[in-house]
């Protein structure tokens, strides 16, 4: 009896747990960057949606590719167009989880392991990278620096401009996210 | 021991189902609240070049940027060997196309054919968005056109005599990623006409489509009708093009079929004589070169961040 009860107590306690407070923003900052000897290559999207569970530590992004801004109109025209078929696959994401120590009430600094996976151009791959969450005034901000290969998702980059962008495109989040019920 | 064992089964189970749960739990509650919130984003793309052959597109440069249009038509394909089909003649137009903001464009050019300087402005007003909420893009053009031809047989021809007008409303819509289609009213004075037959005030209505294959070339047609009666002296034709399409990197090549020597609206649609079945074929090209010059059109706002180095 007294197990039976113990029983059902855990369970409804692992089910219905108390869910912590969640972080969000609907403009968080990512952009990419590409060097090369022939051209440098920027994007940023102002427009990135984003919720970070400090208590279960989770936390996903998802963003419309045609919000990235390029500093040239054209390139933006041939990113949606011929790259990344915004038309086809109009959003990118990001579902995970982070390793590391965070108390979303106490001010400071705290450097973490992001992993999870990461979907461009509806191919999933999983990454991991090091990032830090910073906790100011009712802010939780949420930073990290990556690279990735356009190859890695599928996105087909012809012969003629290959040399224009390199291998590996680096990446950099920034997400301010505020309490959210 | 049973019970113990059956316990922590069902628990584990429970514990996993739960947490997977929340994994994708929260993608969704984003993609819910950007479906609420998501704005309105404006069709880009419509067509690749400013030039369906000889119409105009609704497509302009983007703010600070200039559009360098370099359009050529050689002789009629009839021509025969002789002239070797064409191609000993030439007729063409130098053009600029700059954009003062995102929709609002000027341009200048000079054509071969009667030596005539042409200039415009063109404003798109109306821009088609995602989701049907506005289901096409529209621009007003007006364009004025002046030839300096030296034609000693008609010594009253003055300035006034060799200019001509065109009021366009471009109206386009992108159907899907590769089928664009686009008509155009058009209003035209003429200041001058052959014979008092001729109305100087003409109506005619341009259409034009563009059909994109692969990602980097498309085939293109257009029409410009100009219904009877109005210059009734003339044996004109409609002009009718067909042109394919190229783009590489910041330029976009058209190579061009069409019954029109001239280039601007005031000569394809009313000095048109060719007729396509019998070879009256003009073969040539269209090529655009576009220059960001401002800070603004090679910045567009990004900010510059330096690259971690690794």
């Amino acid at each position: 009896m007294k197990k039976g009860a113990l029983f059902v107590f855990f369970s409804l306690a692992i089910i219905f747990r108390a869910d912590g407070q969640l972080f969000m923003t609907r403009n968080g900052f990512i952009g990419f960057y590409s060097k090369t000897s022939m051209e440098d290559i920027e994007a940023e999207n102002n427009q990135v949606y984003a919720v970070i569970d400090p208590v279960k530590k989770n936390l996903a992004f998802t963003l419309l590719m045609k919000g990235f801004i390029f500093r040239k109109e054209l390139m933006q025209t041939h990113f949606n167009e011929n790259y990344v078929e915004s038309d086809k696959y109009p959003k990118a994401s990001f579902s995970g989880t982070f390793s590391g120590e965070l108390s979303p009430e106490k001010k400071g600094s705290y450097p973490v392991t992001v992993k999870g996976n990461l979907t461009i151009h509806n191919v999933t791959r999983s990454i991991e990278a090091p990032g830090k969450f910073d906790v100011t005034d009712g802010k939780l901000t949420g930073s990290a620096d990556f690279t990735v290969k356009p190859e890695d998702f599928d996105i087909r980059i012809p012969s003629i401009v290959r040399d224009k962008i390199s291998e590996l495109i680096t990446i950099h989040v920034k997400v301010e996210c505020i309490p959210t019920k | 021991m049973n019970q113990k064992q059956l316990v922590i089964i069902v628990l584990s189970c429970i514990f996993s189902i739960s947490s997977e749960a929340q994994d994708t739990s929260l993608l969704n509650m984003l993609n819910d609240s950007m479906a609420i919130h998501e704005k309105p984003f404006y069709t880009t793309g419509t067509f690749k070049a400013m030039y369906i052959v000889n119409m105009q597109t609704i497509e302009a440069p983007a703010a600070g940027a200039l559009n360098v249009e370099i359009q050529h038509r050689f002789g009629k394909i009839n021509s025969g060997i002789y002239d070797f089909f064409g191609l000993d003649n030439a007729s063409w137009r130098l053009g600029l196309d700059y954009g003062i903001t995102n929709d609002l464009a000027i341009g200048v050019g000079r054509s071969s054919f009667e030596k005539t300087y042409d200039g415009y402005i063109k404003w798109k007003f109306i821009k088609q968005s995602e989701g049907n909420r506005m289901p096409i893009t529209v621009s007003i053009l007006g364009t004025i056109s002046n030839y300096t031809l030296e034609e000693t047989d008609k010594p009253y021809l003055n300035a006034a005599y060799r200019t001509a007008y065109t009021t366009q409303l471009l109206i386009a819509r992108k159907f899907s990623r590769s089928l664009s289609i686009e008509v155009a009213p058009t209003y035209l004075h003429l200041n001058l006409v052959p014979t008092t037959q001729d109305k100087n005030d003409l109506f005619a209505l341009c259409s034009g489509l563009r059909f994109k294959f692969n990602k980097r070339m498309s085939i293109n047609a257009e029409y410009d009708w100009l219904p009877e009666g109005q210059l009734a002296s003339q044996p004109l034709q409609n002009s009718f093009s067909l042109g394919w399409d190229i783009e590489t990197g910041g330029h976009v090549f058209q190579l061009v079929f069409s019954n029109s020597q001239g280039m601007i609206p005031t000569q394809y649609i009313t000095q048109t004589a060719g007729k396509w079945t019998e070879g009256d074929i003009y073969f040539g090209f269209n090529i655009s070169r576009n220059f960001n010059l401002t800070r603004k059109a090679k910045t567009n706002g990004v900010r510059s961040y330096q690259v971690p180095v690794r």
